[in-house]
């Protein structure tokens, strides 16, 4: 079974703890999303597993085994980086071939050939494997990236922001098909990114990661309505969740002890407000495309929910706001459940 | 004035021709956005609207005089690159006043300057500051300080946040965008990333193959794609299209798609019968039993208060943005209504959007 459990896993370089007592395990099969910012963490808890790093603290287990003091080599671990290291002089046949012909594997020409057109019918290159990997655009290239860490078919995916270097575009349509390949396979993967998107399209848990430390690992609804922290739900959502003082509003039932309402566009019900009196003003529609944010001030506070394209509030327009079920935080940060 | 006039800019490398005939004005003080896929000629518009590049045909006007075959430095504009260098040896003042160092501008106007600018930017508190030591956004804020504190015609940008995280490239996007409102100085703004565009931009052009397709306010575009790389390059996901084959009379109000009847808005032009395509985005989808097109739920992408549900029909994968707590589960049937309103029209050879009173509407109101 290709699981991955990590036990008090701490790394520092120098006095900056890049991973500080991380515990995780991931189980056969499943595809977690680590999401945090830039110096979260991510890619040394990617390095550290790989092997390419040496934890201070804590045991990694692998498939079972305890994989803390092997080499690299040993792990049976495959690494997709976000830049494609692809070997320019190489067709794309020849670079998903490689890592099959490393003297240390044993495999025939005719295995080597089936398992390359395997892997790119998989990833849907398998109409190029003669070009040299210069001549592909952008997207190809991540492909081929990715059938070379497939070719091996090692027990478990790192993959570090793989797709960050595309646009928009190509990046939506390789989420789907890494999601895909994944899910053919039964792969068990690890990925890291700074994309809420990504994670939350492509992961069964989602692992939230700052300063080193996992805040909190679930289910992206869970995630996503049941925040742990106020940190947390300011990870997930766009727009960014509304974070307001009690008092603002009808405080909808908070629980005592609140003192900061987390509201998303659907924990807000806006309206009209007849006559113009209302708690709130619309500033403007701001219109994106695919989403359409709603601005408004109430008592000096700026909200931005998503609005429906066909919204007929305009600027200036006196709006009702009431919340409906919001998130409740207390004075440290955390969520304070209500039973519903 | 600093408007920007580019007529039938052309640019050749060898025999691979990067901009094709391209024309289009930026008026004084607009926010211009170039968009496209890596590869289109975006970049190589903005190098020559800099002078780092010259034409191999065309003309090129900033503030109406003819600048096409001058040399960058005697064109009044900023360049803002992509990767920002700072001299991290010097200090956030000195690295913001250098440019008006190297022009020889006096100590104490450069002295005011520099505050100035720093106001604008809110990095005021960090004068003194070592720019090694900075967080990433206040080294970016610190090299848009460089790029205005000359005051020039015009900035060019070239994808100036591409390398940041995604979280602090929305910031960046609102700041950016601000400080235009305050400063208002005309800027052409390069990109491949379409929610950047739609947020900053007065007017977009979206550039392929080295041709302008589309130039148009952010809404015209989204909502009005002349034509189907358009549609498909804005929006995510993208604009769906439903194949079907036909001609069109004018005043046209119905198509059969998938053996079923979609009303769309009046035609205004007559088509042989060709391939065509009925365009819809994924939010004007909803479902609805009563429909006669027919699908089966593919998938779901969850995004929090929204979901996008991918539907098989028997013409590929129609995608549907619906709220996140509709309930479905795969394999299971659906109908699907399109909004009228919202519908496009495409000849599939060409790609371009057929004339509908949509669209009518759009271009007189």
């Amino acid at each position: 079974m290709a699981d991955i459990r990590l036990k008090g896993v701490s790394k520092a370089f120098g006095d900056r703890q890049a991973v500080a007592d991380l515990t995780l395990s991931i189980a056969h099969g499943e595809f977690v999303v680590l999401l945090g910012p830039t110096g979260a963490g991510k890619t040394t808890t990617l390095r550290l597993i790989a092997g390419l790093e040496k934890p201070e603290n804590g045991t990694i287990h692998i498939a079972g085994r305890d994989a803390t003091e092997l080499t690299p080599a040993g792990r049976d671990v495959a690494f997709v980086f976000q830049q494609y290291s692809l070997y320019p002089h190489l067709s794309v046949y020849d670079n998903l071939a490689f890592p099959l012909r490393s003297p240390a594997r044993k495999f025939g020409d005719g295995d080597i050939r089936a398992r390359v057109e395997q892997v790119a019918r998989l990833v849907r290159i398998d109409h190029k494997l003669d070009s040299r990997s210069t001549s592909l655009s952008g997207g190809e290239m991540q492909r081929v990236a990715i059938g070379r860490a497939l070719v091996r078919r090692p027990a478990i995916y790192l993959m570090d922001e793989p797709l960050s270097s595309l646009d928009a575009k190509l990046r939506a349509e390789l989420r789907l098909e890494l999601k895909r390949i994944q899910a053919d396979l039964g792969a068990t993967v690890l990925y890291v990114t700074h994309d809420q998107i990504e994670a939350m399209t492509l992961a069964d848990r989602i692992g939230i990661l700052a300063d080193g430390r996992l805040l909190q690992i679930g289910t992206p609804r869970a995630i996503y309505s049941e925040p742990a922290s106020l940190h947390v739900a300011a990870r997930l959502g766009q727009p960014a969740i509304n974070l307001l003082p009690t008092g603002l509003l009808p405080d909808a039932a908070a629980p005592a002890g609140t003192t900061t309402i987390g509201a998303r566009t659907e924990h807000l019900v806006i309206a009209k407000a007849p006559g113009g009196q209302g708690d709130g003003t619309v500033e403007r529609v701001e219109h994106l495309g695919d989403q359409n944010h709603l601005h408004l001030t109430v008592g000096g506070r700026k909200l931005v929910t998503l609005t429906d394209p066909e919204t007929d509030f305009g600027e200036g327009d006196a709006v009702r706001v009431r919340y409906r079920a919001p998130l409740f935080f207390d004075g440290a940060g955390n969520r304070i459940a209500v039973s519903t | 004035m600093a408007e920007i006039r580019v007529e039938n800019l052309r640019k050749e490398f060898g025999a691979f021709v990067a901009v094709r005939d391209s024309s289009f004005v930026v008026e004084d003080g607009e926010f211009f956005v170039m968009l496209g896929p890596s590869g289109c000629g975006k970049t190589t518009t903005l190098r020559m609207i800099a002078g780092l590049e010259l034409p191999t045909s065309g003309r090129i006007l900033l503030g109406g005089e003819g600048v096409s075959q001058k040399r960058a430095r005697e064109r009044d504009i900023a360049f803002v690159f992509q990767l920002f260098a700072l001299y991290p040896h010097m200090n956030v003042r000195r690295n913001i006043g250098f440019p008006l160092l190297a022009q020889g501008m006096p100590k104490a106007e450069i002295r005011q300057r520099v505050e100035e600018t720093a106001r604008l930017l809110r990095i005021d508190h960090l004068l003194d500051k070592s720019v090694s030591g900075l967080a990433g956004g206040d080294r970016q804020r610190v090299a848009l300080g460089r790029a205005i504190v000359r005051r020039p015609k015009c900035f060019l940008m070239d994808e100036p946040l591409g390398t940041l995280d995604t979280e602090f490239r929305d910031l960046m996007v609102h700041e950016l965008r601000e400080l235009h409102n305050r400063i208002r100085a005309t800027t052409v703004y390069v990109t491949h990333d379409q929610l950047e565009a739609m947020s900053m931009a007065d007017k977009i052009a979206v550039m392929n193959h080295g041709v302008i397709e589309q130039f148009g306010t952010p809404r015209e575009i989204y909502d009005r794609p002349a034509s189907m790389f358009v549609a498909d390059f804005i929006g995510s996901p993208p604009m769906n299209f439903l194949s079907f084959h036909g001609g069109l009379e004018r005043g046209t109000r119905a198509v059969t798609v998938q053996g079923a009847r979609i009303d769309i808005p009046e035609v205004l032009e007559a088509l042989e019968p060709a391939d065509m395509a009925l365009g819809i985005r994924p939010e004007h989808v909803r479902f609805d039993e009563r429909s006669g097109l027919r699908g089966a739920v593919y998938g779901s992408e969850y995004l929090g208060t929204t979901q996008v549900v991918a539907v098989e029909t028997a013409d590929g994968l129609v995608k549907a943005r619906v709220p996140a707590d509709v309930k479905l589960s795969i394999g299971e049937p659906v109908g699907l209504a399109l909004n009228p309103t919202r519908l496009s029209l495409f000849h599939r050879a060409s790609g371009r959007a057929i004339r509908t009173a949509n669209r009518e509407e759009a271009l007189n109101g």
